[in-house]
């Protein structure tokens, strides 16, 4: 499989581990990963909260790339990136005007590539291709699979899911043998990207999820986005601070779990460069 | 006080260029507080979400663009998401931060969250893609300048050590290639409502 890849500034900043994990997990099943080449930001929230026609011209840009390509489908594994992808594209595919504006502010025109997240990305290999490729199956291992906001908000751009209760993640984990616990944060909001601007909020919203998690018997929360990694794994220290408690409480990647389970060791898969150690 | 940037005539066009940004309509709303109840942030904020939608119905835009809620969001979806009359509260939520950053109506104490966008699109105005550390002492430097702060200029200093650690800071950022057409990008949506 042949598929295109919009990493998004965080996996090539900070959020590095996710690349990673995402070439060795990918390697392993058989599928290539072809970055865009001269990808731009997304805008993420500082486009869409300070200037409107911004927020949609930047994805616009990389949309146009990637037909210019001829990627079928392309990866955009953090979950603000996908979103504003494929908000971007449901504008102009309704609004013609829209559309004809775009195509002359970024200077090429977009033209189909479907954007997927890192859950499409799985199903699109298959449920049945991954569960022949488990080698080390995970044991019952109990996580709580973590969606935050945007893979499932809002419903009518990303189309993905239950936007209250998805189950899409569930089932990869149990296909590599681990179980998925119930529990009631999966969709809340981390505090997304005021990890600088506003601590205090991230604090309060993060600690709400892995308070939920642990009371639930997870061992690990599960996660498809930079940005809740970084909110629930970086700070899950000072969370830990400011409620005099301790959780401890591994934070990982979905294509971890998949790398794991298909035999890769955690090093390969940059687990060794998470804040919260895993527990053997 | 300072003159008001804002009058009553303004205020109807106002109440317009805002519909148009969030592309929907605030006379949909009928109020039953839907987004305000699953608004994470809503115990935080000093305006309710459905109370500020209330403000534009009546016109009475510029308490909506002075309050500090729209900077306490944190554009999760939630309420939009919910709205049973599909207003798109979010939508409105980034319009009205728009027009307040346009304006220069920001509230002083929420200011560190405009400063950091705009710190955000400054940067990838001249690199197309985010460099961490420049994003950070850009955003530092306009933070100190607002609050006079010590302890905001220093509360992430330990911060550079702990991504070290894990191979996680880059000290030079990645560039595009072409930074012409992402200037000319930005250059023509400076154009218009914001």
């Amino acid at each position: 499989m042949n598929l295109g890849y919009y990493p998004g500034c965080a996996l090539h900043g900070s959020s590095d581990d996710y690349e990673q994990s995402l070439r060795a997990c990918f390697g392993a099943l058989g599928v290539e990963l072809n970055e865009l080449d001269e990808w731009i930001c997304c805008g993420a929230t500082a486009a869409h909260s300070l200037n409107p026609k911004l927020s949609i011209a930047l994805p616009a840009r990389n949309l146009a790339l990637a037909s210019q390509r001829g990627f079928a489908e392309m990866l955009a594994p953090c979950s603000m990136c996908s979103m504003q992808l494929m908000k971007a594209q449901r504008l102009m595919s309704k609004d013609t005007a829209l559309a004809e504006e775009m195509a002359r502010i970024v200077e090429a025109k977009p033209n189909g590539t479907r954007v997927l997240n890192l859950i499409q990305t799985f199903e699109l290999i298959g449920l049945d291709a991954i569960k022949a490729a488990v080698r080390r199956p995970l044991q019952g291992l109990e996580v709580a699979c973590y969606y935050g906001c945007l893979l499932t908000r809002p419903p009518e751009i990303v189309e993905f899911d239950d936007c209250e209760q998805p189950e899409s993640m569930e089932r990869i984990v149990a296909a590599l043998g681990a179980k998925p616990v119930a529990w009631n944060y999966k969709t809340e909001c981390c505090g997304a990207g005021m990890t600088m601007s506003s601590e205090e909020t991230v604090l309060e919203l993060s600690h709400k999820i892995i308070a939920d998690a642990a009371e639930h018997g997870a061992k690990a929360i599960v996660v498809a986005c930079p940005m809740c990694a970084v909110n629930l794994d970086m700070k899950q220290a000072a969370i830990e601070a400011r409620y005099t408690t301790k959780y401890g409480m591994p934070i990982n990647y979905l294509s971890d779990l998949v790398g794991l389970a298909v035999g890769l060791a955690p090093e390969t898969l940059g687990m060794n460069r998470h804040f919260v150690e895993r527990k053997a | 006080m300072s003159e008001l940037p804002v009058n009553l005539t303004v205020q109807d066009s106002l109440v317009e260029v805002l519909e148009s940004i969030a592309r929907t309509r605030f006379c949909d709303c009928y109020q039953c507080g839907k987004c305000t109840a699953g608004c994470p942030r809503a115990s935080a904020m000093d305006v309710a979400p459905n109370r500020l939608i209330r403000m534009l119905q009546l016109g009475d835009v510029e308490p909506a663009l002075r309050s500090q809620a729209i900077w306490q969001c944190v554009s999760c979806e939630t309420c939009t998401t919910r709205c049973p009359k599909s207003v798109d509260c979010a939508a409105i939520m980034d319009a009205l931060r728009c027009e307040a950053y346009r304006l220069g109506m920001t509230s002083e104490k929420q200011a560190p969250v405009m400063l950091f966008q705009k710190a955000f699109l400054d940067n990838i105005r001249r690199n197309g893609r985010l460099d961490e550390i420049e994003l950070i002492a850009q955003f530092k430097i306009s933070g100190f300048a607002a609050t006079r702060s010590p302890r905001f200029l220093m509360k992430d200093a330990s911060l550079g050590l702990k991504l070290q650690a894990r191979k996680k800071l880059h000290l030079r950022g990645e560039k595009v290639r072409d930074r012409g057409v992402v200037h000319r990008i930005f250059a023509r949506c400076q154009n218009g409502s914001a």
